[in-house]
């Protein structure tokens, strides 16, 4: 199943954030990012199998610098949990499938 | 707790060493199971150390450079094409005391005649206070991944290796002054890195210097600077620190299991890439503190496999008799 990941933009970011009702996962990522490519595949598939319970989302800090700006993002891959539109935890580097898993358990 | 299928080769780690030895064994009619490790920041990662590097100039054959995770994607498909198969979890337990070779992937237990082990080395950290908490607030391993971030800042990198120049020339792309800091008088870094360092008018050295101190709350402010040769120390304003000051094998796994040398290295029969266990490999930057090359490392993978071979046609010939 693909196309439950959102591509968030400067436009859309608020609206979206704001109108979940999940919480939702923003992987704030670039195409030249190794790591960021190599979570990309585990990203989705955390989207398809939690779909329902938590948003998942995706934000290109290369056409989007702003948004990545404003939440301080200085490394990547960083992931940001929102809820209720605001950023409530924030995970920063790589990981596994099953390590990101037990870094939401407590969101979802 | 999972059983899985019995393997004739099980090749633990997925850096240049580790596929070229899937390559060889996959075309050897073997169907190696290559357990290539989890996604990380850190050079500890499926692919190894060259997912964190940008453009290799040295690897034969690319005669314009290859971009580091691409030579790598490039050599994982190489070996699934003939046959090699991917876990992309990290071992977490072994037992060769006994034949079969036992391998855990968390509760899975895997079983196979010969182990090749690949499982390279990742980034020394400074191991100073507040390093931790800083890493992603300024502090970097990864020049590639978070280089971007600096664009416009004054920014410091911490080595003297190739790795550490390879770093601070790419840095210069985006800020506008980068100070490489090194505890020594000279370089580690080959003749044609050290020249490009010292040709960029946006680098500066600071020779016989330590890095002792991390300023910063929310995120990295300043750093303190000690002179090795005489005690003084300077504080030094910048926005990013990236860390590149060599590495340690990834060898926790094998304690009491493998020999070893003082630092942790794995210990190869010399001429081959035999371990002190019957059956079981190494290759690669886990079994090699001189070279450290992807080119060095993916021909050790190639001996693993091959020796990996002999000793399973040997072994089956003996037990035939």
């Amino acid at each position: 199943m693909v196309g439950n990941v959102i591509t968030l933009t400067t436009d859309n970011f608020d609206e979206t954030i704001g109108a979940a009702t999940t919480p939702v996962l923003v992987d704030f990522w670039a195409e030249w990012c190794g790591p960021c490519k190599q979570i990309d595949p585990i990203i989705r598939e955390i989207a398809t199998e939690k779909a329902g319970v938590l948003t998942v989302a995706k934000l290109n800090v290369d056409d989007h610098g702003d948004i990545a700006r404003r939440f301080q993002v200085m490394s990547i891959p960083t992931m940001i949990v929102f809820k209720n539109g605001e950023a409530v935890d924030r995970l920063v580097g790589a990981r596994g499938k099953m390590a990101l898993l037990g870094d939401l358990a407590k969101h979802v | 707790m999972a059983a899985h299928p019995h393997r004739t080769v099980i090749v633990i780690g997925s850096g240049p060493a580790g596929l070229t030895a899937a390559v060889y064994a996959a075309r050897a009619a073997l169907a190696p199971l290559v357990i290539e490790g989890e996604p990380s920041s850190t050079s500890d990662q499926p692919g190894g150390q060259l997912m964190l590097t940008t453009e290799v100039e040295n690897f034969p054959g690319f005669p314009d450079g290859v971009q580091g995770p691409e030579l790598m994607q490039r050599m994982r498909d190489q070996a699934a094409r003939f046959g090699a198969e991917f876990l992309t979890e990290k071992a977490t337990k072994i037992d060769f005391s006994s034949h079969p070779h036992r391998v855990w992937v968390r509760d899975d237990e895997y079983t196979a005649d010969a182990v090749i082990v690949s499982t390279g080395a990742r980034s020394l950290m400074l191991g100073l206070p507040d390093e931790a908490r800083l890493i992603g607030h300024g502090v970097s391993t990864c020049a590639t991944c978070d280089g971007f971030f600096f664009r416009g800042q004054e920014i410091a990198v911490v080595g003297g290796g190739d790795s550490a120049i390879e770093e601070a020339s790419f840095l210069t792309k985006f800020a506008t002054k980068v100070t490489i800091i090194h505890r020594r008088d000279k370089f580690r870094a080959s003749k044609i890195m050290q020249q490009r360092a010292f040709d960029n008018p946006k680098i500066a050295v600071r020779w016989n210097s330590q890095v002792t101190r991390l300023v910063g709350t929310d995120k990295l402010a300043a750093i303190e600077v000690t002179d090795t040769q005489n005690g003084t120390t300077q504080t030094l304003a910048v926005g990013g620190l990236f860390v590149a000051i060599g590495h340690k094998p990834n060898t926790d796994l094998f304690a009491g299991a493998l020999d070893m040398d003082d630092t942790g290295y794995l210990v190869t029969q010399p001429g081959s890439s035999r371990t002190n266990v019957a059956g079981v490999f190494a290759c690669g930057d886990v079994q090699d503190h001189t070279y450290r090359q992807a080119i060095t490392a993916a021909g050790s993978g190639c001996m693993a496999a091959i020796d990996a071979e002999r000793w399973l046609e040997h072994r089956h010939a003996t037990a035939a008799k």
